[in-house]
């Protein structure tokens, strides 16, 4: 059976990090087509169509999919679906948006954050903030799910699948884009980044938070905030690691003035291996930590950029 | 206009999680639930757009068991004005699917006709992120997940979404769905004059038979289980310390 796949591409760039972690997981349900989607997505099918394993990449390029609106992009994948046994995304939250009124539009149920593929209609899923996995077997037709690409790996780059442009559908007109607010930044992407510092409450303000990036850029790492600090207004929303905010595993993760709540840490805890600095020493977060310091962060975090 | 709002009963957010040994799922019994916290927010709003004049009813709708009344009124008490609970399991460990809970939505909403959804964008047990947008699907209504900021202007809203790379403004045609991220508002407390005016105000029951919706699931649960622990960490004394540690484990 084939999978068709919708990879991540915004404005007309593939995100090559979070696709080829969904082709791995994908590969294992069958023949992988990609369907890249956007206003210019022919670049981001080139791209795509390197990742090893993929069989096929549709690419549909019209304004209308431009900002990755739900209603255009569900309508786009309903019309592709017969065919196909499974429809998978990488879990953003693009896909989030997208993938469960693709499911209802088919009249099957979604399954969100898969982790763990066992077979064709057998997933693992975290349920509860990651403190249980459940195992699933879908008895729908075809199946719909969205995949937490920080447990899958990599697909290798190499393959060489053919483009196949295909035609677009109409404006349903149910909503347009007004504008974006995304703040430019050379350092990695967190979800898919090696090293992530993260900083908590224990900040305690926005100017403070400048401590955190700058032990971020000393390791070229991404900067991840806890849900505390992003709610403070130190760290803007797209920082958010946790339970609703973005699911990283790191080999580094640094957490720093944060104290380990079950939501934080859903969005963590896979990370390889875990630093926590902290001044509380009863702080949850130690539970979870390989090392664990307990100290100042206003003392430690310079010490540690001047020792590293 | 009408705004309907979905609640959902879940583990209190505090609570901690312990998965049955017997692999069957989470136990449940004897355990603090509460309003799912972005249902709260959800509420929330609603009844701040009711305060600023910008909607006349605020109805709050519960589907699964019985104690689910509570969670209405608690919502009742936060300031809606209306609740409907829907019974559509006996067991409390029965968790009805987001697909179902949307169709069942899409009957009440037949009856209601809001203009306006606003939904928690994910129950904190099961974590699908799903009903809101699935209810869209089935009215063929416009969406707009995960919202920091909403604000209804004649015939449609702008909202502000929550996503990957920052913060997205759309335009969405009314009647549409909302669901609510955590920056959307502050969730008020009930106080308690509020709680007691909230035992008197309307609670229909109806079943899900009511609205001829098969609650079926579609998934089932092969097993429920402890995820991996992780392997006991060390305290180091120093940063000096730290780094020593780190750079043996290869990490920097």
């Amino acid at each position: 059976m084939a999978v068709l796949l919708i990879a991540e591409v915004t404005d007309g760039a593939l995100a090559l990090d979070a696709t080829a972690k969904a082709v791995t997981a994908a590969k294992q349900l069958g023949d992988v087509i990609v369907l890249c989607t956007g206003a210019s997505a022919k670049a981001a099918a080139d791209e795509a169509a390197k990742i090893g394993g993929v069989s096929k990449v549709l690419v549909a390029e019209d304004a209308l999919y431009g900002h990755r609106l739900a209603e255009p992009v569900a309508a786009l994948i309903v019309s592709l679906a017969s065919g196909y046994s499974h429809i998978v995304a990488p879990s953003t939250t693009d896909a989030k948006n997208i993938m469960p009124r693709v499911a209802a539009l088919l009249d099957v149920m979604i399954l969100s954050d898969v982790v763990g593929v066992i077979d064709a209609d057998t997933f693992e899923r975290p349920i509860y903030a990651g403190n249980a996995i459940q195992t699933v077997k879908s008895t729908d037709s075809v199946k719909v799910m969205t995949i937490r690409t920080s447990t899958f790996d990599l697909a290798p780059t190499g393959g060489s699948a053919p483009v196949e442009v295909i035609a677009t559908g109409d404006d349903p007109g149910l909503s347009e884009w007004v504008e974006d607010k995304v703040a430019a930044s050379d350092r990695p992407e967190l979800t898919s980044a090696g090293v992530v510092v993260s900083g908590g409450r224990g900040v305690g303000s926005e100017t403070d938070f400048a401590l955190i990036e700058k032990l971020a850029d000393k390791l070229g790492a991404a900067v991840g905030a806890s849900r505390a600090a992003v709610d403070s207004g130190f760290a803007p929303n797209d920082w958010q690691v946790g339970q609703t905010g973005k699911v990283v595993a790191p080999d580094l993760y640094i957490a720093i003035g944060i104290s380990g709540a079950i939501q934080h840490l859903a969005g963590m805890k896979d990370s390889k291996i875990i630093v926590a600095i902290n001044k509380d020493e009863e702080a949850p977060i130690f539970q979870v930590a390989d090392f664990g310091l307990v100290a100042d962060l206003f003392v430690a975090v310079p010490a540690l950029i001047d020792a590293l | 206009m009408k705004v309907l709002v979905p609640v959902k009963r879940v583990i209190d957010y505090n609570v901690k999680v312990r998965v049955k040994a017997d692999g069957s799922g989470v136990d449940l019994a004897n355990v603090k639930m509460s309003m799912n916290p972005f249902d709260e927010i959800a509420v929330e709003e609603a009844i701040r757009l009711k305060e600023a004049g910008k909607v006349e009813e605020v109805v709050v709708v519960s589907i699964g068991v019985k104690q689910a009344q509570e969670t209405l009124r608690t919502a009742l008490a936060m300031g809606a004005d209306r609740a409907i609970l829907v019974n559509a399991a006996d067991d409390v460990h029965t968790d009805i699917e987001p697909l179902a809970v949307a169709k069942i939505l899409k009957a009440v909403i037949a009856e209601e006709n809001p203009g306006l959804v606003i939904a928690g964008k994910q129950a904190i047990d099961n974590d699908m992120n799903a009903t809101g947008q699935m209810l869209s699907a089935l009215l063929g209504w416009s969406q707009a997940a995960f919202a920091s900021k909403l604000e209804i202007e004649g015939d449609h809203a702008l909202v502000t979404r929550e996503v990957d790379g920052g913060l997205q403004t759309i335009k969405v045609k009314l009647p549409t769905i909302v669901t609510a991220d955590l920056r959307l508002n502050e969730p008020r407390y009930a106080s308690l004059p509020n709680i007691m005016k909230a035992k008197k105000k309307p609670l229909e029951e109806k079943t899900a038979a009511d609205y001829g919706v098969d609650v079926t699931p579609r998934l089932t649960v092969v097993k429920t289980t402890e995820p991996a622990a992780r392997a006991t960490g060390i305290k180091v004394a120093s940063v000096d310390e730290l780094v020593a540690k780190l750079k043996e484990a290869g990490a920097v």
